[in-house]
């Protein structure tokens, strides 16, 4: 089992979300994050004074699936979250040892 | 005539009832945009205010209200106020029982909120800088001499005298002025600027639904002193008007609430809407017609305003919220509603149903004599702005978000 984390632009998370769906990835959470990648953010001139938005706002999903669906998945996630410029995220790829369901005793590893 | 203490007060108090419209319109657009956006919008409303509020001392009223010229305009004899004081208003001809100064600063309020109106087409793209520049010209060649045209002596309310006959084209609180003005100006300007960047395509979901119910509510509660207050007097016309206004909204917000109902679910925003259609429809009417005439026009009101967004969304139109259709297109509604439904029970006038078909052309004509007039105008002056100083803000200053870009600031910290 693989956890995908995929940090992505808030705008494209309905388009995501509703592809995943599509293709059978129902479960996920979705986080409301905030960060910056290699850019820095942004930095504005306004009036000749420098504005600094550091961190900008942006959605973390999380899913576990499959070792064998990891790559779909992502090919899903990047299809409908590029939008071609700086700032369309990241996605990561973790190990999950265990997965518990709590309300019945079922337990995958 | 002598002044009264009766007139003025309810005048002054209804003054301070229209002035909670101007930041309720802030409130209520604020609601319905983006979080990072929020912050702008409020002020965008907040600084009409102040703007307006400057320009009419300055001049504004005076091009309005002065001693009118061929029915187009006022003359430049009240420029600062000069010669308006604490003695009684004399108005296109007619004497009035309060203040100069206070009917002043009453159609002062009238013409703020009309600015702040418009700001919902410049939701989440407009330069503040350049909305100031615009907010001065549009008052200046937009509102100005409409007011005049109506309330100050000009040729729409005398339309009918000019026509060989009598009497003239009715708006008791600002159909054509406010509403017709600012709602077809918004479709103008639309049509110029660009859309904002992901309209149509993105997800652009309401910040604060809440807010926006607040600002509603504050425009409802304002509305009072728009509408009652327009009697100019605290006598039976005012009650009228205060309980027209009322039904109306109440069965306009119901109306929308059923066909939204209809198609998918009764959202509080659409209830809101309704309202504010109903609001707007029984603005020209509200010293004219009658509580059944009131109920009739808001449900009305409501099925025009709510096809008339559909049509806006179906063809694409970046006016989020929904100045064209709910004042302009509602604003239209009212108008004619007025030549329909007048009854001289109520203040002296008749419309089309009271045998008076001579009313009705009088407020077709007033309807496209605005929508004409804001339409162009506007149209030319954005378009002017747009390829000089530029309208919209820069791509990653939109992505960021108005808040930071234009004032450093966020709605939540």
């Amino acid at each position: 089992m693989k956890m995908v984390q995929a940090i992505i632009r808030p705008e494209r998370l309905d388009p995501v979300k509703k592809a995943l769906e599509e293709n059978g990835f129902v479960a996920m959470s979705i986080i409301d994050v905030k960060g910056r990648g290699e850019q820095k953010g942004i930095t504005l001139e306004y009036r000749g004074k420098k504005v600094e938005v550091d961190t900008l706002p942006k959605v973390k999903l999380e899913l576990v699936v499959k070792d064998e669906d990891v790559t779909r998945l992502i090919s899903i996630i990047k299809a409908n979250a590029r939008t071609g410029k700086f700032g369309d995220g990241k996605i990561f790829v973790l190990p999950v040892e265990m997965m518990a369901r709590v309300r019945t005793d079922e337990v995958w590893k | 005539m002598t002044i009264s203490s009766g007139d003025t007060a309810w005048l002054l108090a209804s003054t301070a009832l229209v002035m909670i419209m101007t930041p309720g319109v802030g409130f209520f657009y604020g609601g319905l945009v983006r979080r990072k956006n929020l912050v702008s919008m409020i002020t965008l409303s907040l600084v009409a205010f102040a703007l307006v509020s400057v320009q009419w001392v300055l001049f504004g009223y005076s091009i309005a209200f002065g001693p009118d010229i061929n029915y187009i305009i006022g003359g430049l004899n009240y420029l600062g106020l000069n010669g308006i004081g604490q003695g009684e208003a004399t108005i296109a001809g007619v004497t009035l029982t309060v203040p100069a100064l206070a009917y002043t600063v009453f159609q002062l309020v009238f013409a703020t909120v009309t600015l702040a109106i418009l700001t919902s087409v410049f939701a989440e793209r407009v330069k503040l800088s350049s909305f100031i520049i615009f907010g001065l010209l549009w008052t200046t060649l937009v509102y100005d001499p409409l007011a005049h045209w109506v309330w100050g002596g000009g040729w729409l309310a005398n339309v009918g005298t000019l026509l060989g006959q009598s009497g003239g084209a009715l708006d008791f609180a600002g159909g054509t002025v406010v509403h017709i003005s600012s709602g077809f100006s918004a479709l103008a300007i639309a049509l110029v600027i660009r859309k904002r960047i992901g309209f149509g395509k993105d997800l652009m979901e309401p910040s604060n639904i809440p807010l926006a119910l607040l600002g509603a509510t504050l425009l409802w509660f304002g509305w009072f002193g728009f509408n009652a207050g327009s009697a100019i007097a605290a006598n039976g016309l005012a009650a009228s008007a205060f309980v027209v206004t009322n039904t109306a909204a109440a069965a306009a917000g119901l109306t929308w609430m059923l066909l939204s109902w209809k198609d998918g679910r009764p959202a509080s925003l659409g209830f809101a809407s309704g309202a504010l259609a109903g609001l707007v429809a029984i603005t020209p009417a509200s010293g004219f017609v009658d509580p059944l005439a009131a109920i009739i026009i808001g449900a009305v009101a409501s099925m025009v305003c709510y096809y008339s967004m559909l049509f806006r969304i179906k063809k694409g139109l970046d006016e989020s919220c929904d100045c064209w259709s709910i004042h302009g297109m509602g604003g239209v509604w009212g108008a004619l509603a007025t030549g329909i439904f007048a009854t001289t029970a109520v203040n002296g006038y008749s419309g089309l149903l009271y045998g008076n078909p001579s009313q009705f052309i009088y407020q077709a004509i007033a309807v496209c004599a605005s929508i004409a007039y804001a339409f162009v105008v506007t149209f030319v002056l954005v378009k002017i702005l747009d390829s000089t100083i530029g309208m919209t803000v820069k791509e990653e200053e939109e992505y960021v978000g108005l808040d930071i870009s234009q004032h450093g600031e966020r709605a939540y910290s």
